[in-house]
């Protein structure tokens, strides 16, 4: 009897070991296939990286050295006026989803809102040249923006819906006892309550937005020189990164890897700072 | 030795009640109704607060006393798919009215919460001081400052909270936050006060701090207060209602009148099943 019991066990702790070994493999996997990326583009690139690669505008077809300055700089503003495009609509849009619905109207928004957030990168660069880049602008880094901004909108009005649900209706309720009118409880407790979750929403949205090629593609073109004017077409990293990949030189091909390793850079530390200042924010509040 | 008090030994004698009732009633509530998108959760409801007294409402769960005291502010319609029909007089003037404004009816009416819900942004300082900064012109600091000592002073927290003014006010303990959201709810100076069940997520002591709180607070604020708490009711109150749903979940005023009297000399049986812990 007790024999029996004992065999029970150890074959229970057998497979119990079995399945454990199981789950930390598929993880090790997981996250190994991030680490060789990682590597595989800090080894491949950071040998570009030089003074010239930040500064310098791209060389003609075939020479070796300049740099992807117009494409950093290009990114930079694009991805700045599509973030002052978007957070607005964006946060306006969940704020009407969570604080003033539960109407058939907001349901059917928070529909179109998922259907936007699933709609391929490349259908919003095709919408936008459809619309902007044909009739109104041509290539232009301010069609770039609008299609970037498009991308964003959905993944801010979704992730800042979340987090307004996070926030508890007692406190809503105890600035509406208080003859709060509700634009000025949204406005005065709610979205301070909730603001570094916005912030790494907003973070999270921009990060995404970084390295969309195709929609640039069909909107913003690329440009080798330096620009300024959103009416031209204007250079961006992942643009840069997507011609100096094709193309036959191997020198570009190092500069390619050089720009991911930069671009990938940029994301990181954006949202590290976005994590460690809303951290000590949350911190401080407390 | 019988540890338990009966109710009629907790029960405080108010010599001036009868003064007080002999008044006009500062909230006449007629023929109240309140729903739930179809769910009725309180019909026909006829009552009269009178100031400077504490009224209790009581009852078992369900029993719709929390809808009703939420109606006195207009705070019941602030739920998906709930509205009320029927008037609530205050002051003889119906806050139903089509042209009333919820928002200034609320203003006039403090509310504090079953659970303290301090604004976890705020300090403590800026806790109190919310409803006159977001609704009202802005002030000098310093008359901000005076209404701040005023209100937790009125509160019975400002010796516990006066050198930590600047600290988070859901860093208090669970008793000062609610006393928190009391003093709040005084800064606007309301003419009334509700509570809904204001101590049920505090320990006895702080239950007791709220509930000696009350009794200095009635002589300037008209307070009702829900309670699940008979002995509460018994301790704080000078009048009680009586509230009970019935097998159609629909909850009404069984019986209303001198807290005394409700817990001495019952008239309606169900009352007295309730009081007695036979029911509910």
């Amino acid at each position: 009897m007790r024999d029996l019991e004992l065999a029970r066990i150890r074959s229970r702790k057998i497979s119990a070991a079995f399945f454990y070994g199981l789950i930390i493999l598929a993880t090790v996997l997981s996250i190994s296939i991030l680490f060789i990326i990682i590597y595989h583009i800090f080894v491949s690139g950071v040998g570009a990286l030089d003074f010239d690669f930040f500064t310098k505008i791209p060389k003609p077809y075939g020479e070796a050295g300049g740099g992807i300055a117009p494409a950093i700089l290009g990114t930079l503003i694009m991805l700045l006026l599509a973030a002052l495009i978007a957070i607005p609509i964006g946060v306006a849009t969940a704020i009407f989803i969570v604080e003033y619905g539960e109407t058939k109207l907001a349901t059917s928004v928070r529909f179109a809102v998922e259907l936007l957030a699933e709609l391929p990168s490349i259908v919003v660069g095709i919408f936008i040249w459809a619309l902007v880049v044909r009739n109104l602008t041509g290539y232009s880094g301010f069609a770039g923006s609008l299609a970037l901004a498009v991308i964003m909108i959905p993944i801010i009005a979704r992730s800042v819906e979340e987090i307004l649900k996070l926030v508890p209706d007692t406190l809503r309720e105890a600035a509406l006892a208080l003859g709060t009118p509700r634009w000025k409880v949204v406005l005065f407790i709610v979205i301070p309550t909730v603001l570094p979750g916005m912030f790494t929403s907003i973070m999270l949205a921009v990060a995404r937005a970084a390295g969309e090629t195709a929609p640039l593609l069909l909107t913003s073109l690329g440009n080798a020189f330096f620009n300024f004017n959103l009416r031209r077409p204007m250079a961006a990293m992942p643009l840069q990164i997507y011609s100096y990949a094709i193309s036959p030189y191997d020198d570009w091909h190092k500069k390619a890897w050089g720009a991911t390793l930069l671009l990938i850079a940029i994301i990181g530390i954006l949202s590290g700072a976005v994590k460690y200042f809303t951290r000590r924010w949350n911190h401080e509040s407390r | 030795m019988n540890l338990v008090k009966s109710m009629a030994d907790i029960v405080r004698t108010n010599s001036s009640l009868a003064t007080q009732v002999s008044q006009e009633p500062k909230i006449q509530i007629r023929n109240l109704n309140a729903f739930y998108t179809k769910q009725q959760a309180i019909e026909d409801i006829n009552l009269d607060v009178y100031p400077g007294l504490v009224t209790a409402i009581i009852g078992p769960s369900g029993c719709g006393k929390s809808t009703m005291i939420r109606c006195i502010n207009r705070m019941h319609e602030v739920i998906k798919g709930a509205y009320a029909t029927g008037s609530v007089l205050v002051d003889g003037e119906d806050i139903y009215a089509p042209d009333a404004d919820p928002v200034r009816i609320r203003r006039r009416i403090g509310m504090v919460f079953q659970k303290p819900n301090p604004f976890p942004t705020k300090t403590v300082y800026e806790n109190v001081i919310t409803g006159l900064r977001l609704n009202l012109p802005k002030q000098k600091k310093s008359y901000y400052d005076e209404v701040v000592e005023r209100s937790l002073m009125a509160a019975a927290l400002w010796d516990e909270v006066k050198d930590k003014l600047n600290a988070p006010g859901t860093a208090l303990s669970g008793g000062q936050q609610q006393r928190l959201c009391i003093a709040r709810a005084l800064a606007i100076e309301p003419e009334i006060l509700l509570l809904d069940e204001p101590a049920s997520a505090l320990d006895p002591t702080a239950t007791l701090k709220i509930e000696d709180l009350l009794f200095t607070l009635k002589e300037r604020y008209t307070i009702v207060l829900v309670t699940h708490n008979m002995q509460q009711a018994a301790r704080a109150s000078d009048m009680t209602a009586f509230f009970i749903a019935g097998e159609d979940h629909k909850g009404r005023l069984i019986e209303y009148g001198e807290t005394k009297e409700i817990f001495t000399n019952p008239k309606d049986k169900r009352t007295e099943d309730y009081i007695s812990g036979r029911l509910g």
